[in-house]
């Protein structure tokens, strides 16, 4: 395949995730301070440093409350990380790699991108009414996206580009999340064991579509299973490990399929990154800091992304080798 | 639906002069006319939205922002009945082999110009003429591997050649979305009227272009070369490769090693054996054509000189549609073939030639004046309509640059009912059947019918408000066999 069109698909993917879980931040924020019982607790700042923007939205807005958070996050066409950007971005990938995704994909895609751009009337960012409906069809989009990208596009190496892309873009969504949920949630709680039903919470794990299934596997809400359960739970799929372990999966599928390399940088840092994440001891993270272990987790998720452009992507440096397949050749290693 | 309708002093594709339909289109009219009242309105719009959903679109030059336009599409099919197809078929097919004996003799001896059958100083001067592929030998003969013909009918019923596209012709795409919406939103009507399909092209391209790889090469490498997303057509180069399920690469994809051309893969380095190229000569290699070329491929013009990789369009076929050039087709099917042109082309002057320019000149009101090297309606001058400005403009280029410029008579090109607001109002169109040349020549059964969609006028191009028509070449020629359009189409043999 192709680089650029392996990397169209990629960063397409992970557009479309960008996209949907902007979405789930917003809307599961606005259902959590309808809440009676956050009155005067409206928190929406927190939002906007999932992004780790929270210096361009300063320039941007004097005001940090619902209405300028929500137009910076999902409507600012000039703000490149907002989801309208995003969908923008994954239709001018989807645009130059049309040829080899199925019809049926970029239709969706299609749809999706202008379902938003040329959102009815009533959707603004003060309209109540009209983003909770709209919120919930953002999500619904993407599931459809990714329903039919499984089921039409064959699972060759075009589509492990897009499953690796989307899965390691979750995964990096899931520590944002956790990171900033942590930083305004932990002042308040004293025992990470003491099981607690505490609104926050409970959001979080719906910002994920998590609410029902950590129920399942552990009723009772405690910090730590919570902590546990995003981060490494090896069965949900959207808990950091299992995101991971997909990627894995399709870079593996891709490095096999492909012409024998010594080594592969990416999959070496992959791998390693997600024995690291099996092998955690969840409530020393919590104790040493988990804004520590998110912030190095996340450079480490960075320098898989690096190696995977290296590997595969990287036409300058494929010209300044002299790869032409015979085996034994060295691509991606130092 | 189609009372009211007056085909006016225009031929009309699907009414005679009084008003009936004609014999080929009779089931279409009244199947359309059955239809509730709405419906076809209905149907229309649903039609417009799959558009923009299916994002079949174009980029129009100069226009910043929202680059991305739908090619408009309406819903009343062009027929083309069984006989008046054959003509057509069997003229474009004597066309193309004539133009292709041309290129290879342009290329190579030039007796054509040794025999006076076409001044020397046309086409050294000609814009398009390629010094550099003196010599080149095509795989298979073959240079022109994809032709769109430019087809319209004049007031006298007459078909005829308006141009020759023979270097990158777009919009073949459309005729196979069309034909699919088509299909979509008429399912009934199509099915009634018995219409050949279009849909084996993408098929029979990939094995016009299979049929150039070098020798003993047996599973070539086929990729579609475009200029990247910007391009207008870039839709069509995506759908095609598409369809034909092989890689849509741009220039920076490519690399010329030792002679050969390569993609950078994921991984790493894998050989092209046919490229259908969607660049220009000009762009497609800096070191044989424009030196500033960001598209092309540096190297790729001597690896297809060292027959390691194949061009469709063969470089330099951009000779055979200078518009000058043009004007000698039928003595070049005279001298090549040894038969009468069965497609006329339109009453051309040459104002390279001093009595024709004389004409032209006194004439301006009443011509349509071109530019022997532009395309897309661009560079173009429709007297009848120019203001006295604009004429005396034209006149200063044509003195200043006689071997630039042609002009013909202004054609009242055929019409067809298009949908106008609640009712039918007849809109000029043309035709453009492509044709493919590898192991045979082949004809699409019909092409894209390009409709003028603003009132009165003749400019079909997509980038100056036209849109497009599904064309419909019937299976089966009716009962009557000597109806009055048989006739019609065969009126002058």
């Amino acid at each position: 395949m192709l680089s650029r069109v392996a990397e169209s698909i990629y960063w397409m993917a992970r557009y479309i995730e960008r996209a949907e879980n902007i979405a789930r931040f917003v809307d599961v924020n606005i259902r959590f301070n309808l809440d009676e019982t956050q009155r005067g607790r409206d928190q929406w700042l927190p939002l906007v440093q999932i992004t780790g923007d929270d210096e361009l939205f300063a320039e941007r807005h004097d005001r940090q409350e619902r209405e300028q958070v929500i137009e910076f996050l999902a409507f600012d066409t000039e703000y490149p990380n907002s989801m309208i950007s995003a969908l923008r971005m994954a239709r001018e990938n989807a645009r130059t790699v049309r040829e080899t995704i199925p019809s049926e994909v970029w239709e969706q895609l299609n749809e999706f991108y202008h379902f938003v751009r040329d959102r009815d009337s009533n959707i603004t960012s003060e309209s109540l009414e009209g983003l909770a409906g709209f919120f919930q069809q953002i999500k619904q989009h993407s599931h459809l996206y990714n329903g039919i990208l499984d089921a039409t596009m064959s699972h060759g190496e075009g589509w492990q580009f897009a499953n690796l892309g989307r899965m390691l873009e979750r995964a990096d969504k899931t520590s944002r999340l956790i990171d900033v949920k942590y930083f305004t949630l932990m002042p308040w709680v004293t025992d990470i064991n003491t099981t607690m039903d505490d609104l926050h919470w409970s959001a979080l794990l719906r910002s994920v579509s998590g609410f029902e299934m950590y129920r399942k596997r552990h009723h009772a809400i405690t910090v730590r299973r919570v902590a546990e359960f995003l981060i490494k739970d090896p069965d949900f799929p959207r808990s950091i490990l299992f995101c991971l372990n997909q990627a894995r999966y399709s870079l593996d599928a891709i490095n096999q399929a492909g012409r024998p390399r010594v080594t592969n940088l990416a999959l070496d840092r992959l791998t390693s990154l997600n024995q690291g994440l099996q092998d955690l001891n969840v409530p020393l993270a919590i104790d040493t800091g988990m804004h520590e272990f998110i912030d190095q987790f996340q450079h480490r998720l960075n320098d898989v992304g690096a190696a995977i452009f290296e590997t595969y992507f990287d036409r300058a440096r494929l010209d300044s080798s002299d790869f032409f397949g015979t085996a034994g050749l060295v691509m991606g290693s130092q | 639906m189609f009372s009211g309708y007056c085909p006016e002093s225009f031929f009309d594709e699907m009414f005679q002069a009084d008003g009936t339909p004609r014999r080929s289109c009779r089931s279409v009219v009244e199947a359309i006319s059955q239809l509730p009242p709405g419906e076809f309105q209905r149907r229309q719009k649903a039609l417009d939205r799959a558009l923009l959903k299916l994002g079949i679109t174009f980029t129009v030059y100069g226009d910043a922002g929202g680059t991305e336009k739908i090619f408009p599409f309406d819903c009343i099919p062009r027929i083309v009945d069984t006989f008046e197809w054959n003509h057509i078929e069997a003229g474009l097919i004597q066309r193309i082999t004539a133009l292709n004996m041309f290129i290879s003799d342009i290329y190579g001896p030039q007796e054509i110009l040794k025999d006076g059958i076409i001044p020397r100083e046309l086409i050294e001067q000609a814009k398009s003429y390629r010094e550099v592929c003196r010599g080149l030998k095509p795989p298979r003969g073959i240079w022109c591997h994809i032709t769109g013909t430019d087809l319209i009918r004049h007031s006298d019923g007459g078909i005829y050649v308006l141009e020759d596209n023979l270097r990158c012709p777009s919009g073949v795409s459309y005729v196979l979305q069309n034909r699919y919406l088509m299909q979509r939103t008429f399912p009934r009507i199509i099915a009634q009227t018995g219409v050949r399909p279009v849909d084996d092209y993408p098929l029979r391209l990939y094995s016009t272009l299979k049929h150039l790889a070098p020798e003993g090469v047996g599973e070539p490498v086929i990729v579609v070369l475009t200029p990247g997303i910007y391009n207008s057509a870039y839709y069509e180069h995506s759908f095609l490769a598409q369809q034909m399920g092989v890689e849509l690469v741009e220039g920076r994809d490519l690399t010329v090693r030792d002679g050969h051309v390569y993609m950078r893969t994921t991984n790493g380095f894998e050989p092209v054996h046919v490229i259908y190229r969607r660049i220009d000569d000009d762009f497609l290699d800096p070191k044989a054509f424009r030196a500033d070329s960001m598209l092309g491929v540096p190297g790729l013009m001597n690896a297809y000189r060292l027959g390691n990789v194949a061009l469709a369009n063969a470089p330099g076929t951009g000779i055979a549609d200078d518009k000058v050039i043009y004007a000698f087709v039928p003595e070049m099917i005279r001298y090549y073939l040894g038969s009468e042109p069965i497609l006329p082309n339109v009453q051309t002057y040459v104002c390279a030639i001093e009595e024709h320019r004389k004409y032209v000149l006194d004439h301006l009101d009443e011509l349509v004046v071109k530019a022997a090297n532009e395309a897309g309606g661009y560079g173009m001058m429709i007297g009848p309509h120019a203001s006295v400005d604009e004429r005396q403009e034209f006149a200063e280029r044509i003195k200043a640059d006689p071997r630039n410029y042609i002009a013909q008579p202004t054609l009242s090109l055929s019409r067809v009912p298009t949908l106008v607001g609640e009712g039918f109002e007849g809109r000029h169109v043309d035709l453009r059947p492509y044709i493919l040349y590898g192991q045979q020549l082949w004809v699409m059964p019909g092409g894209l019918t390009r409709v003028a969609l603003r009132k009165g006028s003749l400019v079909v191009n997509s980038s100056q408000g036209g849109g497009s028509k599904d064309t419909w070449v019937l299976a089966r020629p009716f009962e009557d066999a000597t109806s009055e359009q048989s006739r019609e189409a065969f009126g002058t043999q």
